[in-house]
């Protein structure tokens, strides 16, 4: 594969976004929020941050969500930690949050509105807010 | 600890990121002697005082995480880089930026792999906020070069928070790794 010129990634995201539109999708209401602190990264972060770009790709999400990262969010001992912010949904941050289940998180909160119950750790700890 | 040397600059550019830069300069270069990583910022930088606390896994400051001392990021790259009879450098001046630079030897059997760069690069872009990223790769190995710019690739398909945007920068530094 030849190296892609800006002109041509250009040229992608139009015929992209051709697509979406014929897709009638909404603005981009969801958030996914990766924790991508020093405990994030040694537990994998960044596979899982892949993963999601992925499945929601996979599963016509993409043009729906917005993926960003963020520090510590104080669960280090679950890490990696996932906080999903979406219409008609209460915000969840999921701990344990590994590339190999990063699918199944999409498809059943994303897609299908259920929470993953085995991985939900809630909120931030409290001693990492700030007061 | 990190797996890969990806890891310990995603984890250096985070904190570049917290530190409220405004340019972020990131280069790696694969060389037959070794691999080695050059991450600057224009940030907040820091004190001596605060740069010897950095460096000290047990004594942050708590200036990120109130009500934690915890601190493992710079202190990690310097461990493995001891391991491996690397060399680690960091120099920073309060309210200028900081310089982190690193180097892993390829002769020796602790260094660690250079990881998956499409993948990094795109954790790297993705991050929040305005700023200018500069990324450069190069590798004598197989004298693969590329340099890309935040600002050119955001011109190109728009806010990379969106996980469109996202996919569509993966496939171009796929092609950039591949060309």
């Amino acid at each position: 594969m030849a190296k892609m010129t800006l002109d041509q990634l250009r040229a992608l995201r139009a015929q992209k976004q051709g697509e979406l539109e014929k897709r009638n999708v909404e603005g981009k209401d969801i958030q996914v929020i990766v924790g991508m602190g020093t405990c994030g990264i040694a537990a994998g972060a960044k596979q899982t941050f892949d993963a999601i770009v992925a499945a929601l790709e996979k599963h016509n999400m993409a043009g729906r969500v917005v993926v960003r990262q963020t520090g510590c969010m104080g669960l280090c001992y679950v890490e990696p930690t996932v906080e999903v912010v979406m219409p008609d949904m209460p915000p969840v941050i999921y701990g344990k949050m590994t590339s190999d289940v990063a699918e199944e998180l999409v498809v059943k909160h994303l897609v299908e509105h259920s929470l993953l119950d085995s991985h939900i750790f809630d909120r931030p700890a409290i001693d990492i807010v700030k007061h | 600890m990190h797996c890969t040397v990806g890891d310990f600059v995603l984890d250096v550019v985070q904190n570049s990121v917290e530190a409220g830069s405004d340019l972020i300069e990131v280069e790696i270069d694969e060389a037959p002697d070794g691999t080695r990583a050059f991450i600057a910022d224009d940030g907040c930088g820091m004190s001596p005082e605060e740069i010897a606390r950095a460096l000290d896994p047990l004594r942050n400051s708590g200036a990120k995480h109130p009500g934690r001392k915890v601190g493992l990021g710079l202190p990690f790259i310097k461990q493995a880089v001891e391991l491996a009879d690397g060399s680690f450098r960091l120099k920073s001046e309060k309210g200028k930026g900081t310089e982190v630079r690193f180097f892993f030897p390829a002769s020796n059997i602790d260094s660690p792999p250079v990881g998956d760069l499409v993948s990094l690069f795109v954790a790297l872009l993705g991050m929040a906020g305005p700023c200018e990223m500069k990324i450069r790769r190069t590798s004598a190995r197989d004298g693969r070069s590329y340099e890309v710019k935040k600002s050119e690739l955001v011109g190109a398909v728009g806010d990379l928070a969106s996980a469109s945007s996202l996919s569509l920068v993966r496939q171009f530094l796929a092609s950039q790794e591949e060309g």
